[in-house]
């Protein structure tokens, strides 16, 4: 696509993401890139916590069986309690910290996996995903897609989660070996998952669908007006400083 | 003491109602046609009676139980005790305080992300097959939105600290300004919804609060605005709130609470912009045990003539 626009100096994407955007072509020919910056980073957290309650406490099963008017079997499932979960965040950067602030503020334990470890950043570190998952209940999925992180949520991951055990992905779909989250849910290898995001979207397995233990959300951690209209208005203003010359507001690179 | 006479007046969890089999002699109100016409040597023997949420002891039990010493809620809202009356006759009343704090400021929260962010709905979107022809529509953010609280108990205070954590401005209203609050503090429902975007109602039902939330606070809160109630149903005039709904006169709802559970209004079955639950504000297996936990150490507390763990009266 590059190659084709000789004389492309500038792209601008509305997303937080950039894994749609070859990086390196674009930095070997002095392109610059605008990005959402941290704009989304509230709206993506709370998208992931709504997700996280939801699936612990089982809110949209529970409005879905009182809809049908099938109360009984909701009044005598328990959950379980959000308070003292484990939560391990994959990917500590801008979202990652607005997620483990407003898990803190719901009494669960936070702690994290990363590329390198924060320096001040109040949470425990783990330096591998397996040793993440084998010490906590919860993993939130927070980081950007890479050829690091590809796949990087698989079968080892979520064994190590345990069965109650519970995944948030507000990240990209391919972060997560989707074919094994289907098998290891089906199978009780892990306890829930509240996904955002898949692999082939907007097509996913229609065994998602029979699972009462799933919450499905059409990639919309930042589908809301405010954040609508303020992409709008940081995507004019980029352009305008692209255009005047002056250092663009949200630069990638 | 099997030989305590104990009447359990609802449904229960398992575990408490076999731990109260195993220490009183049991009777279960559902087993009478009308509990008040209890066969009187059975009446004779009821020393304690166990309720929760929807059923408790009214005057006409109480009159009907000579020997009634104690009432043991498994629920912290006691509204379906007649407490004046358990004055009067000297019946102590026990409730389980503190344990569900958590879990009832975690499912307020909840509420409020899944209506504002339609969490349900985008969830039966995708499960319908629609994701492929499109996008769902825009939603509402949550955070900083500003968060108005009707009684900043225990429950009230948990969900103001929860809140805060999304950058929400938090006001409240209750029957006297807290002095020590950081909160800010409105005189009256009407002023306090207007000046919010999210109402939520955490204070027990008395004669006072019943329909706090009625037409002209549906009103004041407005097209805008949404109410979360996890109190009581009676909270709401549930038959204001459809019409108010219906007509966007008022944004949206997220409630745990009817005003005649296990009865949902059919029309709001109808609606988007509401999330229902059937009352399952203190849920969890964890929490649920520590309640019947009270329940079990008030009643033995009593009957060991020591002093109770969580008395009410």
């Amino acid at each position: 696509m590059l190659r084709l626009l000789p004389s492309l100096r500038l792209v601008v994407t509305a997303s937080a993401g950039t894994d749609h955007i070859d990086l390196d072509e674009c930095r070997r020919r002095g392109i610059q890139i605008a990005g959402a910056g941290n704009l989304f980073s509230e709206d993506v957290a709370d998208l992931a916590v709504a997700l996280l309650i939801d699936v612990v406490m089982k809110i949209s099963a529970a409005d879905r069986s009182l809809r049908k008017r099938r109360v009984d079997s909701r009044a005598i499932t328990l959950v379980s309690k959000l308070t003292g979960k484990r939560v391990g965040i994959v990917g500590l950067g801008k979202i990652g910290l607005e997620v483990a602030r407003r898990l803190e503020a719901l009494d669960c334990n936070v702690s994290y996996n990363s590329r390198k470890q924060k320096p001040f950043v109040p949470y425990p570190f783990y330096s591998s995903v397996v040793d993440l998952a084998s010490n906590s209940n919860v993993l939130v999925l927070c980081c950007a897609l890479n050829d690091q992180t590809r796949h990087m949520i698989n079968r080892e991951v979520m064994v190590a989660l345990g069965k109650g055990g519970v995944i948030v992905n507000v990240a990209r779909g391919a972060v997560i070996d989707e074919k094994q989250l289907l098998r290891c849910l089906m199978e009780g290898e892990i306890g829930g998952a509240g996904l955002d995001v898949f692999e082939n979207e907007p097509l996913l397995s229609q065994h998602f669908f029979s699972l009462d233990n799933v919450v499905l959300s059409p990639h919309a951690g930042c589908s809301t007006l405010e954040s609508y209209v303020a992409i709008c208005q940081l995507l004019g203003r980029n352009l305008e400083a692209f255009f005047s010359n002056n250092p663009l507001i949200t630069p990638v690179i | 003491m099997g030989s305590i006479g104990v009447l359990l007046v609802a449904q229960v969890m398992p575990y408490l109602e076999q731990e109260l089999d195993k220490r009183y002699k049991l009777f279960r109100a559902w087993d009478y046609p009308n509990a008040v016409q209890l066969p009187s040597q059975h009446a004779t023997s009821i020393r304690a009676v166990v309720g929760n949420a929807s059923a408790g002891a009214d005057a006409a039990l109480i009159e009907a139980l000579p020997k009634l010493e104690i009432v043991s809620s498994f629920s912290v809202g006691v509204d379906k005790v007649d407490l004046e009356k358990c004055r009067e006759k000297g019946i102590r009343v026990t409730y389980t305080p503190d344990v569900l704090t958590d879990d009832v400021a975690d499912l307020a929260i909840g509420l409020m992300l899944a209506l504002l962010r339609r969490i349900c709905e985008c969830d039966r979107y995708v499960r319908s097959g629609n994701w492929k022809h499109g996008d769902y529509k825009l939603t509402t953010k949550f955070s900083g939105k500003t968060v108005g609280i009707i009684g900043l108990g225990r429950i009230g205070q948990a969900i103001a600290k929860r809140a805060e954590a999304f950058n929400c401005p938090i006001c409240y209203y209750s029957r006297t300004e807290k002095r020590d609050s950081k909160y800010k503090y409105y005189p009256s429902v009407v002023e306090l919804a207007s000046n919010c975007d999210i109402l939520v109602v955490a204070c027990p039902l008395t004669e006072e609060t019943h329909h706090i939330i009625n037409r002209e606070v549906m009103n004041a809160l407005g097209p805008k605005g949404y109410l979360i109630n996890i109190g009581r149903g009676k909270h709401v005039d549930e038959a204001e709130l459809v019409p108010a709904l219906v007509e966007g006169r008022l944004g949206g709802a997220g409630l745990d609470v009817f005003e005649n559970e296990p009865v949902v209004p059919q029309e709001l079955f109808e609606l988007e912009n509401v999330v229902l639950l059937p009352h399952v504000g203190s849920g969890t297996l964890e929490t649920r045990t520590a309640m019947a936990d009270l329940v079990l150490g008030n009643l033995e507390a009593h009957f060991l003539g020591k002093p109770l763990l969580t008395p009410l009266v």
